[in-house]
């Protein structure tokens, strides 16, 4: 069993404030195998303030969590490190990651699948839109995470915070949704399960 | 020369005590033999020993143990009145005989206390005696000693302590009076210390008579443990009296040292109803006193006290404690004038936190003592000296913690009166930990006049200061404080649209005076901030017929515009250009094609003229491309002129590879999949076979320039939108054209040299797309029949 830790599209402090305190008490070291990052973090601040506890650079925060972190780059992103997209295998998945502003028209399932099929990937996950999605799609599965700091969109109305736990283990992948309602977390489960075709190639 | 000093010392001392032990020894044997004429003499010969000038306080003090011991052992001896057959009172007259005053003095207190005890005679006479005869020894280290040992041996004698003694109002004066008079002797000997000896050694003579202060103030000590001491007589006599001592001693070691023992030993109840007296002898002390910290600990302890039950608070108010306060330290202020800074700051800090902890709810209060310190900083430059700044500060954040709420702060006119006397560098401390303190308490500046406050109170981050070069600056704190500014905007908020304009517009005001370093910071918070505000508004637009509606989208597109435009100028081209999309595809939810199209003009001029990096372009064009997809306010003619220059751009990009995605994106611009979309499959079509031709020229290109044949992984990705739209049904993708596309992937695949192993499984996947498409059955199903794989 694994951990895999969906985030994104943060836009801090471009678009919010800070991540959601409750989310903060939820995400701690020690209990995520790996973090996926779909990009648009933003902020670009040291750590180092003498008088004052600092706001941590979000993606030495996500380090923190856990080091094994990777991460697209959004179009706000300016850390020209991040690339734009990237693929991982986790078990019996293998993970493909894009911000996804790149995939006209924007979160249309169909171009996303395109891409999927493109990076030869189980599970794609990527952004922008800020709105959560989980879809089965031919054997694949394509995620959205949203926004975990509920940022303003202009493809979304009304963003709640978001983000999304992916527990992989064996031939299945569970999806645990977190959103930020009302102040109030809500979890959501879907269920996958690899099928033949795609194991099989 | 110090060390044989101090091995001069030791070796008095020892022959001190050999002398003390060996005339205890004949002293002992004369005890043992009830013999009383033996046990004087050697007494007062053992107590010779302490007649001693050489030893400092801390020898003498070990030598004066050892005697001490071995009068306890005397004064057991005198109480057996069998043993030796004397009566007090003659034993009283006979210890007069010693030879030496020193000696004479400590039997006599000795037998004095035995005399008390017996109550053959009143306990008042014997102690006025005493403290009146120990006059006869004037040197200061013998005469604070001795007094001192008077002190220990009548003090569970005096009539109030010892409850045998009835304690009517006259005996407890007689008690008070006997150790006030013993307090102000001691005091003075240990005053006179001061003026003895050479000059040269006066950090050594300080640090001796530190030594023995605290002989001083068991005096002090004592006087709280009468219990007879009521606050009237406290009020009246002992304070007064203690405090005569004090003013006129004119010794700064000492008042020092008796103002702290005064206000800790006391109770606090009794301060309370004697601010007026004590805070009156402060102003009275010498200059290099440090009152400040004798005020500090006074008002620290009474702010415990108030703390302690919430029904003393009246008393704290009815003897205006915070008035009283508040003078004695403008007083004293005024009084030593060669005070420091710091000194003046620091004691307005403890007043601070006094009001705080006593009058939360009293914000007056908090000004007045704010107001106090600017009085005190004016007519002066910037503070220099890092101690008072470090007082400012903390004077500053005191609020802040108390409250936490900024917006408290903000009602406090002399807040930034205070801050304005901060030099540049803490000035922006203070605005980061003000920034800080609204963030972790998530505190919403919710009007536009809080904001302009609070703008006047981070003005140093917002924009530079006189004479501070902003590249003088550290550019990672440069940074955080900028970041900080955005994170802050986001705090300002208020439901009502018309309140939420005002304060858009005063962030405004303050940010666009940042300069090109700090726009690229801050405008993105204030246009997403307004962008939240437009999509508040939309749909109220036009409900109010006639009246004049001040928060209308239209005119925050105005300020948008305006303020996306000084970030172009900024050297941020690319933020800029993503931040008009952002308002283009709001003022199409508004249904504002002129902005929208304006919003695209300045997106395509700043493609034109400032995004020069090509990898920079790629992106730039997606986004374009992007938005535009999603545009449906646009009439014909502007909608054809905005995809043209995108087509256009995207066939101008530098490589191939990104010529060919960027044409065929462009394909989505004809063909919108929602029920009044656009849908134009003949333009769509053209996209397609002109990516094509850019996928066969990138090919050409990669065979002439490197020898073999370039992925196919374009064709592959062209094929994917071909099936994209034959599944949308434009009737321009026709299955044959698919069918041909497939044939020439697979050509390429068995032409190449060079596998590529990514291609391949993406064609792969491909394929295997379409058979799933096939295999669905339905509608699709036979869509898809058409094509064999």
């Amino acid at each position: 069993m694994v951990l895999v830790l969906a985030i994104g599209d943060l836009h801090i402090p471009h678009r919010a404030p800070d991540l959601p305190p409750k989310f903060k008490s939820m995400l701690v070291p020690g209990k995520i195998q790996h973090i996926i990052c779909t990009g648009n973090l933003c902020i670009k601040t040291p750590l180092i303030n003498f008088l004052l506890f600092s706001p941590q650079e979000v993606h030495d925060y996500l380090k923190s969590l856990c080091p094994s972190l990777h991460i697209t780059r959004g179009e706000y992103d300016e850390d020209a490190r991040y690339p734009e997209t990237k693929t991982l295998t986790i078990g019996q998945f293998k993970l493909g990651l894009c911000h996804g502003h790149q995939v006209v028209p924007w979160g249309d399932l169909d171009s996303l699948a395109m891409l999927q099929r493109q990076l030869d990937v189980d599970i794609l996950v990527s952004g922008h839109t800020h709105q959560f999605k989980a879809y089965k799609h031919e054997g694949g599965v394509v995620i959205n995470p949203g926004s975990a700091t509920g940022a303003y969109s202009s493809i979304t109305y009304d963003v709640n915070p978001s983000f999304v736990l992916m527990d992989i283990d064996g031939l299945r992948v569970v999806v645990y949704v977190y959103e930020l309602i009302d102040g109030e977390v809500k979890v959501d489960k879907i269920d996958f399960k690899k099928t033949a075709t795609t194991a099989t190639h | 020369m110090i060390t044989s000093g101090i091995e001069d010392e030791d070796k008095w001392l020892a022959e001190g005590i050999a002398g003390i032990q060996h005339h205890a020894f004949y002293m002992h044997r004369a005890l043992d033999a009830n013999n009383l004429r033996e046990a004087l003499k050697y007494s007062a010969q053992l107590l010779s020993e302490l007649r001693t000038s050489r030893l400092s306080p801390h020898k003498y003090f070990e030598l004066y143990m050892r005697a001490f011991d071995e009068l306890r052992k005397l004064e057991m001896f005198f109480k057996e009145q069998d043993r030796h057959g004397c009566s007090v009172a003659d034993l009283y007259e006979l210890v007069q005989h010693a030879g030496n005053i020193l000696p004479r003095l400590y039997l006599l207190c000795t037998v004095g206390s035995v005399y008390i005890k017996s109550k053959d005679a009143p306990a008042k006479d014997v102690l006025k005696d005493l403290v009146e005869m120990c006059r006869g020894v004037q040197h200061p280290i013998r005469g604070l000693f001795l007094r001192s040992y008077l002190a220990q041996v009548s003090r569970d004698k005096l009539p109030d302590i010892v409850s045998e003694c009835e304690g009517d109002a006259d005996t407890i004066m007689d008690a008070v009076e006997f150790v006030l008079q013993n307090f102000i002797e001691m005091n003075k000997l240990w005053v006179r210390m001061e003026l003895q000896g050479p000059v040269r050694v006066i950090e050594k003579r300080n640090k001796e008579r530190n030594e023995l202060r605290d002989l001083v103030g068991k005096n002090l000590h004592v006087l709280s443990q009468i219990e007879g001491i009521d606050l009237e007589m406290y009020k009246d006599t002992v304070l007064p009296r203690i405090l005569e001592q004090v003013v006129n001693c004119k010794d700064e070691l000492a008042q020092y040292y008796l103002m702290d023992c005064i206000i800790q030993v006391f109770p606090d109840e009794y301060h309370l109803q004697t601010l007026e007296t004590l805070l009156g002898a402060c102003p009275q002390l010498q200059p290099m006193v440090d009152i400040k910290t004798v005020l500090s600990l006074l008002m620290e302890r009474l702010s415990n006290y108030a703390a302690s039950s919430p029904e003393l608070l009246p008393e704290f108010l009815q003897v205006e404690a915070f008035a009283k306060l508040s003078n004695a330290i403008g007083k004293v202020i005024e009084a030593q004038v060669d005070m420091p800074v710091v000194g003046a700051i620091t004691l307005y800090v403890s007043l601070l936190t006094f009001t705080l902890r006593v009058h939360p709810d009293r914000l007056d209060y908090v000004d007045q003592v704010l107001g106090a310190c600017v009085k005190k900083l004016s007519g002066k430059a910037k503070l220099e000296d890092t101690k008072a700044t470090k007082q400012v500060v903390a004077l500053l954040s005191a609020p802040l913690e108390k409250y936490n709420d900024i917006v408290t702060a903000l009602t406090l006119s002399n807040y930034p009166r205070v801050m304005d006397h901060l030099d540049d560098g803490t000035n922006k401390v203070m605005a980061m930990v003000i920034i800080q303190s609204i963030m972790t308490n998530n505190t919403c500046i919710s009007t536009a006049d809080k904001v302009e406050v609070l703008f006047e109170l981070i003005k140093g981050l917002i924009k530079d200061l006189d004479g501070t070069p902003v590249d003088e600056l550290d550019e990672e704190d440069f940074k955080e404080e900028q970041n900080s500014v955005a994170r802050l905007i986001h705090m300002l908020y208020n439901d009502d649209p018309e309140e939420m304009l005002k304060i858009i517009c005063t962030v405004r005001k303050h940010i666009m005076t940042g300069g090109a370093k700090r726009l690229p910071f801050t405008v993105p918070p204030l246009v997403f901030s307004a962008l939240k505000l437009i999509r508040r508004l939309q749909g109220q637009d036009g409900e109010v017929d006639g009246e004049e509606v001040p928060a209308t989208p239209k005119k925050i597109f105005q300020l948008l515009n305006q303020t996306v435009e000084a970030l172009s100028y900024a050297q941020s081209p690319e933020l800029a250009l993503r931040l008009y999309l952002q308002c283009a595809e709001a003022a199409n939810d508004s249904d504002l094609e002129p902005v929208a199209y304006e919003c695209f003009t300045q997106a395509f001029l700043l493609y034109e003229e400032e995004v020069a990096d090509s990898k920079a372009q790629v992106t730039a064009i997606h986004l374009v491309i992007g938005t535009l997809q999603r545009m449906n306010v646009f009439g014909v003619e502007n909608r054809d002129t905005l995809t043209h220059k995108a087509t256009g751009y995207s066939a101008k990009l530098l490589k191939k590879p990104d010529q060919c995605r960027a044409v065929y994106a462009c394909s989505h611009l004809f063909w919108v999949d929602d029920q009044d979309g656009i849908k134009d499959g003949e333009r769509v079509l053209l996209c397609l076979k002109r990516s094509l031709r850019i996928a066969n020229a990138a090919q050409q290109m990669a065979n002439v320039a490197r020898g073999s044949s370039g992925p196919i992984t374009l064709f592959v990705e062209i094929l994917n939108k071909y099936l994209y739209f034959f599944e949308k049904g434009n009737p321009q993708i026709t299955g044959a054209a698919i069918q041909g596309l497939i044939e020439l992937i697979k050509n390429m695949q068995s032409d190449t040299t060079t596998p590529d192993r990514a291609s391949d499984a993406f064609f792969a996947s491909a394929l295997r797309y379409i058979q799933f498409q096939k295999e669905k059955g339905g509608a699709m199903g036979e869509l898809y029949n058409t094509i064999n794989v």
